[in-house]
């Protein structure tokens, strides 16, 4: 398990934690490397399936980052995401694979070393957990289809 | 409407547990706008339950695909194309309606994975409410348009029951007593002397009591 | 006489009549109902079957009415909506007839989510006032429900009602006794009264109204056990109205049985002064043997021979 390295995707705002990664990078913070970022123009996009199928395609962990709450560019979009991460939650440990591996999180963009904490939180988070338990049955099918995407 | 609402994600996968390859069908009526078999919803359930599998080790195929609407045998029928013979079981995300009728015209193994509550309406984002009994026979004129039939616990004609207190129904403080809404409503109406006449016992004959009801309209049909 | 109820010939004779009430057992020993019967029968001049009452199932209303008339009671059936549907109603009012009840009490029944089988389809085919009037219409008109004649004898029930001067909304709740009397009852026990005050508003809106010269007015008492009691009914209780007054007295009292005896005592009494008041119906619900003291501490004590 030491060598475990989780894959990570992480949901990100455009408003807040896209930024955040800019200036995360301009700051030359450091920052666990198994972080994926997609750039979504406001949490609210948070869609229940696309979370899951993260999961379906190699995830070990997801989060989504969203901007502080009120601060919503769209007004309302991260309180319907957390709602959607929250419905997410639930699935996941119907499934077994825990919902645990899955979290919201808030920042603004001005948070450049917020951001890079959070993906050290969450990877730490992850590490521990172990591979998602659909990674660890089909390790080899899973690490292929995550090779395509990279 | 019709308000559905999603069954347990366990309960529709021991549905079709033996199945390798399924269609998942949603419906774009009623269960879309109370959202629990639209599009979207298909395609979340289709995504679990290709997750549950895989955790199993026993992976599943999903094809999505949603109808405009599965009460109706004009868009039943476009889902032929995709009843392949390797297609071991469909999984309806309508109402009860649905389910049948694609049973009716599939001979396939149809489940449903919703289950149908009840007729009613959206009162906020979110939250749905029973209003109608369907009972065959609309008596709204006589109760201020507040229906005794379904939203009265006891279904009572000449209500309120001795159970109606502050305005809410004994079976749960958080149901208004619908012979209280009743009573305010003929109230402000003008009306309350409506409600001295003894309603006699109801017809349950028009109702589901009188066996599975039919509608025939002679004047719109083509054959 | 419309009947030959007992019930009915003492409130036609003015007297002021006592009622008293028997849970049937949770299982088919009827020693319990012949026991209580012996004991209730010279102090009250009817008993009350419930019907499974809160919905937990018992031994029937009709077959328990059988044994307090063998053992020498006056048994005043009750009979709810929720179990049966019309077809099943008149039969069992035929059925009850046959085997000599002669009072039965037409009420709605509580929900059966509070009982012990809360996963049961309930009836409600008809509501209870609608029952009152095929009770009345069988009567009277000698016809069932759906107009049909009886072909041989009719029965001749006095027909019962319930009223809640307790329930909401208020000023209905005399209408509602209205329509109930319309429909066809004779007399009406109505809910434990704890509120006094209500009740005189009440009972002052019935006269107002000349309710108490169509149906005799019988009102429903209970006597309290302890102040747990007391809470339970007050807070739990749908329908019911228990005054603090009534709690802190239970609570205060060294002796709770005898305050709730007291208390029980002191609203007979009361009651008895109220015009339109025609008797009282003593609730002693798991405490049927206290209801010869209450009878006797109130005065009312012998009942009078109905001849």
């Amino acid at each position: 398990m030491q060598d475990f390295e989780p894959k990570i995707i992480a949901f990100c705002c455009f408003y807040c934690a896209y930024s955040a990664a800019d200036l995360a990078g301009s700051l030359r913070l450091q920052y666990p490397a198994n972080i994926r970022v997609i750039e979504m123009p406001c949490s609210g996009k948070t869609d229940v399936r696309v979370l899951l199928e993260a999961f379906e395609d190699g995830a070990d962990g997801v989060y989504v980052l969203g901007c502080m709450e009120g601060d919503c560019h769209f007004l309302k979009g991260n309180f319907r995401a957390k709602r959607r991460v929250h419905q997410a939650k639930k699935i996941l440990d119907e499934i077994g694979i825990g919902g645990e591996r899955l979290e919201m999180y808030n920042l603004s963009a001005a948070m450049g070393p917020r951001f890079a904490e959070i993906a050290r939180e969450f990877t730490e988070r992850i590490r521990k957990l172990g591979p998602s338990p659909l990674n660890k049955k089909y390790a080899s099918a899973n690490s292929t289809k995550a090779g395509e995407q990279e | 409407m019709i308000i559905a609402e999603g069954k347990p994600l366990v309960e529709v996968a021991g549905l079709i547990q033996e199945a390798r390859k399924v269609l998942v069908v949603g419906c774009g009526g009623c269960v879309t706008v109370c959202l629990a078999g639209g599009e979207k919803e298909t395609g979340i359930l289709a995504a679990a339950l290709r997750l549950l599998r895989q955790k199993e080790g026993n992976p599943l195929e999903t094809v999505e695909v949603t109808l405009t609407r599965q009460c109706d045998p004009e868009y039943v029928d476009m889902l032929e194309k995709y009843v392949t013979d390797d297609v071991d079981a469909i999984v309806s995300l309508a109402c009860g309606v649905g389910v049948q009728f694609l049973a009716e015209r599939y001979n396939k193994w149809v489940v449903p994975a919703l289950n149908t509550k009840f007729a009613g309406g959206t009162v906020e984002h979110g939250v749905w409410e029973e209003r109608c009994g369907l009972c065959g026979e609309c008596i709204l004129y006589k109760t201020g348009g507040i229906c005794p039939i379904i939203r009265c616990s006891k279904s009572i004609l000449n209500g309120p029951c001795g159970g109606s207190q502050n305005g809410k129904c004994e079976v749960n403080p958080e149901t208004p007593c619908a012979w209280q809404l009743i009573y305010d409503r003929m109230q402000a109406l003008g009306k309350l002397d409506l409600l001295m006449e003894i309603q006699p016992p109801k017809d349950w004959s028009k109702s589901r009591d009188g066996g599975p009801r039919k509608v025939v309209r002679e004047d719109v049909r083509l054959a | 006489m419309k009947t030959e109820s007992k019930l009915e010939k003492l409130l036609s004779q003015g007297h002021f009549v006592v009622s008293g009430e028997i849970g049937p057992p949770k299982h088919a020993n009827p020693e319990g109902i012949k026991k209580h019967t012996a004991l209730l029968k010279d102090y009250v001049d009817a008993m009350n079957l419930t019907d499974n009452q809160t919905a937990i199932v018992r031994l029937s209303s009709i077959a328990a009415g059988v044994h307090v008339l063998q053992a020498g009671g006056e048994p005043i059936i009750q009979m709810t909506v929720r179990d049966r549907n019309r077809i099943a109603l008149q039969s069992d009012l035929l059925g009850a007839y046959s085997l000599g009840m002669r009072n039965v009490l037409c009420l709605s029944g509580d929900h059966q989510s509070f009982g012990n089988h809360p996963t049961a389809k309930n009836v409600h085919d008809v509501d209870s006032l609608q029952l009152i009037k095929i009770v009345k219409d069988l009567r009277d008109q000698k016809k069932f429900a759906c107009g049909e004649e009886l072909k041989g004898n009719e029965p001749r029930f006095f027909i019962g009602a319930a009223a809640n001067p307790f329930a909401d909304p208020f000023e209905f709740r005399v209408l509602r006794l209205e329509k109930k009397i319309n429909a066809g009852a004779d007399f009406i026990q109505t809910q434990c009264i704890f509120d006094m005050e209500r009740f005189e508003r009440f009972m002052a809106m019935v006269r107002e109204r000349g309710l108490h010269k169509k149906a005799h007015i019988i009102a429903g008492v209970m006597p309290l056990k302890s102040a747990k009691a007391a809470r339970y009914m007050q807070q739990s209780v749908a329908g019911m109205i228990v005054p603090d007054e009534i709690v802190n007295r239970m609570e205060k009292a060294a002796d709770p049985k005898a305050e709730g005896v007291a208390i029980c005592v002191e609203q007979i009494k009361h009651l008895k002064t109220i015009e339109g008041v025609a008797g009282v119906h003593i609730m002693a619900v798991m405490w049927e043997e206290i209801i010869p003291t209450i009878v006797q501490e109130a005065g009312l004590y012998p009942r009078p021979d109905a001849g």
